[in-house]
């Protein structure tokens, strides 16, 4: 194992991680929260020796730049457990948050794009914790990895293995580049995105939000994270604002590529694709079915289908906003939420959960095994949008099914030792987990996770990093074999 | 530079290296899904999957904004037809192809013009040559030449026995009388520029600058006294056992191939009616006695295993054989087979890719790009070979009074029809051709590049 190639990495991304506290320590300052900024100046300071600190271990002795996967997945999930643990610190020391395990839960569930609070009261919170909690949806979002092999250089000198960090990083079953060049495709990743966050911040503007909130939203809205700076979400918010909100979700719940092949206007192979298909259609069925269920709760025709759009694409995208209580509504809605929970957006977008690309790969799989049996002799490729999939991924995917349900019963288990019902362990592990936030019942859109043990909170904490680097670089972790030599 | 490379073979695995490592912006094709991940997992390039010969395959990849195609699958007729094609589609596209039949090899500047090729390489071809001329020079391990022949970097290894060993390059001249340059020296895998205090060591490797014509006084000065090889035993038929026993057969040497495919075997004996080929497997001890292999001045292990080489070099060795030349497919790491006697150590694809990477910087760099580019020392050293022309920066500056970067060392000067070893006070103007060996740390593309 390269441990020199992995310090330099995580010491660049705690390196990046105290510039990007600054804004808030401005915003503090601009407030007059004297403390909030003092706990931001502290929480930079720490973070940018412990970077500097790394980055001269990694200097001693030879440079070796070559890395494997196993480095690219160990550096991925160092990064993210340091991220969360630094980042912690200015809930921390601000006192906003008193207690550490609560504000290390508040920002690995944003880092992770879940959007899962212990704050009870959100609008009592100073704008600068309020900032660094929504942006934090936003880097981790496109990932904070691609974010560094797109701006730094020398991220890239090394032989050319950086793959492996945007394929631990980045969600789906096969990662592929868009540009001969890793830096390239992280650059094109990271201008769509910012291109598509701009234009969900103007509509936002345009609709008489005011900037904080905005911006604010709009860094949720594409990190698929769901903080809101409000305590009924965006329930408060004009009709106007909450569509597009609803839009913008289920643009950042598509698959990049798709974008990118927009931009080269190559229309044919963007959408003849299964899984956008599968998506949108799964979204547009929900939202009939959510609609037709819940007609009783609403006055208007447009106010209910406008209640159920929302919902859905809130948590087909994993995002989590809310502009209604969906606990209140009857079981069939219920079901078809927390369905959709698990199946989670596209591969290669925003988004967490299963991902529809896999759900067609374990369904295509399915069927050929059935196949199979009655006709012992039979060969079939699978074939997903045009392309032949590998057996290699195949079997990839069917292992990630595997590794996805034994860690939702493992943790369902863990958090009904303190749970008030079953249908709140249960969607509590599963709103985690697929990085959404709100579940049902105790931990529903209305309620917050602030009740839950340490265990619990540990648990949770662990299952949103795990739901966000798509199981496996945490798994890795815990594997013997990563750390002999 | 968009470059757009179909197949990814031994050839095709090495030009990615070097092309990626140069700042090239490679896409690969190949039908081999399994190569293609294997590849994705080692370099910093884009792969696509498909025949590169189909004009949605290009597309896909991107040939209308690429610079350079370079099709080097296994088969000459898919690389001509990928290279056709590409030209449809972007008419500004430069292309290379492999071509390794030697049935065509007698057409090929007719074939350049039909299908639209900048370039063709014939590795085997390459191969033979190189083997060629190390026979003309026994003594040497590899030889590079330079400014039209004038001038060769040669590559020896120093014996326990030679007359260099334990002698610094300062006193270098009580021995060799003829002016030369010590270059380069890798020792123990690492490639070192030498200074006048450098001590040899034995086991090094070291290369040496010379003109061609004092190449032979050079050797009769180590005390390495070898006449030419006049009769070889080639070991293997394939393409580039054809390609040398031609032209060895011209300059009228004795040349005996040993195949074990028989049909190849009559092929050969059709083909080189003054050869004596042998059906048998060379790999057999009893064979190669039988076939008189102590008798003959040179074996050229040319099969296409590399560890069957390997093993017939090391007969030979043992038997003596004066001279012995190995081909291996892949060289990786020379630490290890440095250990074993294998003579000369011929590599294909790295000579081609040589050839190709020339032609990727002259693109790139249409004034004051290299005539010549070389890989010594396992490819971690490179001499490069300018014209000095005008735009050239401090020429006519003695050498001593320049700041080079480090690492970087000026081997030779030609100037005109003479040929001058440096010194301190030489200068190159206008006109003249410069080599220079660099150890690869920094990228030189122009003559400028080689200043601080």
């Amino acid at each position: 194992m390269n441990y020199k190639i992995i310090a330099r990495i995580v010491s660049q991304i705690l390196g990046l991680e105290a510039l990007f506290m600054l804004p808030s320590l401005f915003l503090a300052l601009a407030e007059g929260r004297s403390r909030t900024a003092l706990a931001f100046f502290a929480s930079a300071g720490i973070v940018a020796l412990v970077s500097l600190a790394l980055f001269l271990l990694s200097r001693r002795g030879g440079k070796e730049r070559q890395y494997f996967a196993r480095e690219g997945m160990v550096s991925v999930a160092l990064s993210w457990i340091l991220m969360g643990l630094f980042g912690a610190l200015p809930f921390f020391f601000s006192g906003e948050i008193p207690r550490y395990i609560d504000a290390l839960f508040e920002i690995v569930s944003g880092f992770t794009t879940t959007g899962a609070s212990v704050v009870p009261d959100v609008e009592a919170l100073s704008r600068a914790v309020l900032y660094w909690r929504s942006f934090s949806h936003w880097l981790g979002g496109m990932g904070v990895l691609v974010f560094l092999l797109a701006i730094v250089p020398t991220a890239n000198r090394s032989t050319g293995n950086t793959v492996h960090l945007l394929r631990a990083e980045s969600p789906g079953p096969t990662v592929g580049k868009l540009a001969p060049r890793m830096r390239e495709t992280a650059k094109i990743l990271y201008l769509i995105y910012i291109a598509l966050t701009a234009l969900c911040f103007l509509f936002l503007l345009f609709g008489g939000m005011p900037v904080f909130d905005s911006l604010c939203t709009a860094f949720g809205t594409a990190g698929t994270g769901g903080f809101a700076v409000k305590n009924d979400s965006l329930a408060g918010y004009s009709p106007y604002l909450q569509t597009v909100t609803a839009v913008f979700m289920l643009l950042f719940g598509v698959n990049f590529t798709v974008y990118h092949l927009i931009f080269l206007k190559q229309l044919r192979p963007a959408f003849k694709n299964d899984e956008l298909r599968l998506y949108l259609g799964l979204v547009a069925g929900s939202t009939a079915l959510v609609a037709f269920n819940i007609r009783a709760l609403y006055a208007t025709a447009g106010e209910t289908l406008r209640h159920a759009f929302f919902q859905v694409s809130s948590i087909m995208t994993t995002t989590g906003f809310s502009t209604a209580d969906f606990d209140a509504w009857p079981v069939l809605s219920k079901v078809i939420l927390v369905l959709l929970m698990c199946v989670g957006a596209s591969a290669g977008s925003t988004g967490g959960g299963f991902k529809v690309a896999r759900l067609i790969l374990v369904f295509k799989t399915l069927r050929r095994n059935i196949r199979r049996t009655l006709h012992p002799q039979k060969v079939q490729v699978i074939r997903s949008g045009g392309q032949v999939i590998s057996e290699r991924s195949i079997e990839n995917t069917s292992s990630y099914l595997a590794a996805y349900v034994f860690i939702l019963l493992v943790s369902f288990l863990v958090l009904s030792f303190d749970a008030s019902s079953t249908t709140t362990a249960l969607t509590s592990v599963v709103a985690c987990f697929n990085n959404i936030g709100p579940g049902l019942d105790g931990v529903g859109p209305a309620c917050n996770y602030g009740a839950y043990s340490v265990l619990s909170k540990l648990t949770l904490i662990l299952d949103m990093l795990a739901g966000r680097l798509e199981i496996f670089p945490i798994l890795v972790l815990f594997s013997r074999s990563t750390w002999t030599k | 530079m968009k470059i757009i490379l179909a197949g990814g073979g031994k050839l095709g695995a090495t030009l990615i290296r070097q092309l990626t490592a140069e700042g090239g912006d490679v896409t690969l094709i190949d039908s081999d899904p399994a190569v293609l991940e294997n590849v994705q997992e080692q370099y910093d390039v884009m792969t696509l999957c498909g025949n590169c010969a189909v004009r949605d395959t290009l597309v896909q990849a991107g040939i209308g904004e690429a610079d350079l195609l370079i099709a080097v699958t296994g088969t000459d007729e898919v690389n001509l037809l990928s290279c056709l094609t590409a030209h449809g589609i972007n008419p500004d596209l430069h292309t290379i192809a492999r071509i390794r039949n030697p049935e065509y090899s007698g057409q090929i500047y007719e074939m350049r013009d039909i299908f639209p090729l900048s370039m063709s390489v014939n590795p085997d071809k390459q191969a033979a040559k190189e083997i060629e001329r190390l026979l003309k020079y026994p003594g040497f391990l590899k030889l590079d030449t330079f400014a039209k022949g004038r001038v060769e970097i040669a590559e020896l290894r120093i014996e326990e026995d030679s007359k260099l060993c334990g002698v610094t390059l300062g006193d270098l001249h009580g021995i060799i009388q003829c002016r030369v340059l010590v270059c380069a020296v890798l020792r123990q895998g690492e490639v070192m520029t030498p200074s006048g205090d450098f001590e040899l060591r034995e086991g090094d490797r070291i290369f040496v600058t010379a003109p061609t014509n004092v190449l032979s006084q050079l050797l009769s000065d180590l005390g390495i006294l070898s006449r030419r090889a006049r009769r070889v035993m080639i070991c293997g038929g394939g393409r580039s056992s054809f390609y040398l026993a031609e032209q060895l057969l011209k300059s009228r040497m004795t040349v005996k191939i040993i195949e074990q495919d028989r049909a190849r075997c009559e092929q050969l004996s059709e083909l080189l009616p003054d050869a004596e080929i042998i059906n048998a497997d060379a790999t057999n001890r009893l064979v190669l006695e039988s076939e008189g292999l102590s008798g003959y001045d040179a074996v050229v292990s040319l099969t296409g295993m590399d560890e069957l080489n390997i093993v017939i070099s090391l007969y030979a060795h043992a038997n003596s054989v004066p001279q012995i030349i190995t081909k291996l497919g892949r060289v990786d790491d020379t630490r290890v087979l440095d250990q074993l006697s294998l003579g000369s150590v011929i590599s294909p694809k790295e000579l081609c890719c040589s050839g190709i990477v020339r032609y990727v910087r002259a693109i790139k760099n249409q004034t004051g790009a290299a005539a010549a580019v070389h890989f010594i020392a396992d490819g971690k050293a490179e001499a490069i070979e300018f014209r000095v022309d005008k735009n050239a920066l401090r020429h006519g500056v003695p050498l001593r009074d320049l700041r080079l970067k480090r690492g970087v060392l000026i081997a030779c000067i030609t100037h005109g029809s003479r040929t001058e070893i440096p010194d301190g006070s030489s200068v190159f103007s206008p006109g003249d051709t410069v080599v220079v060996v660099t150890n690869r740390n920094s990228t030189i593309l122009t003559l400028n590049d080689i200043f601080e």
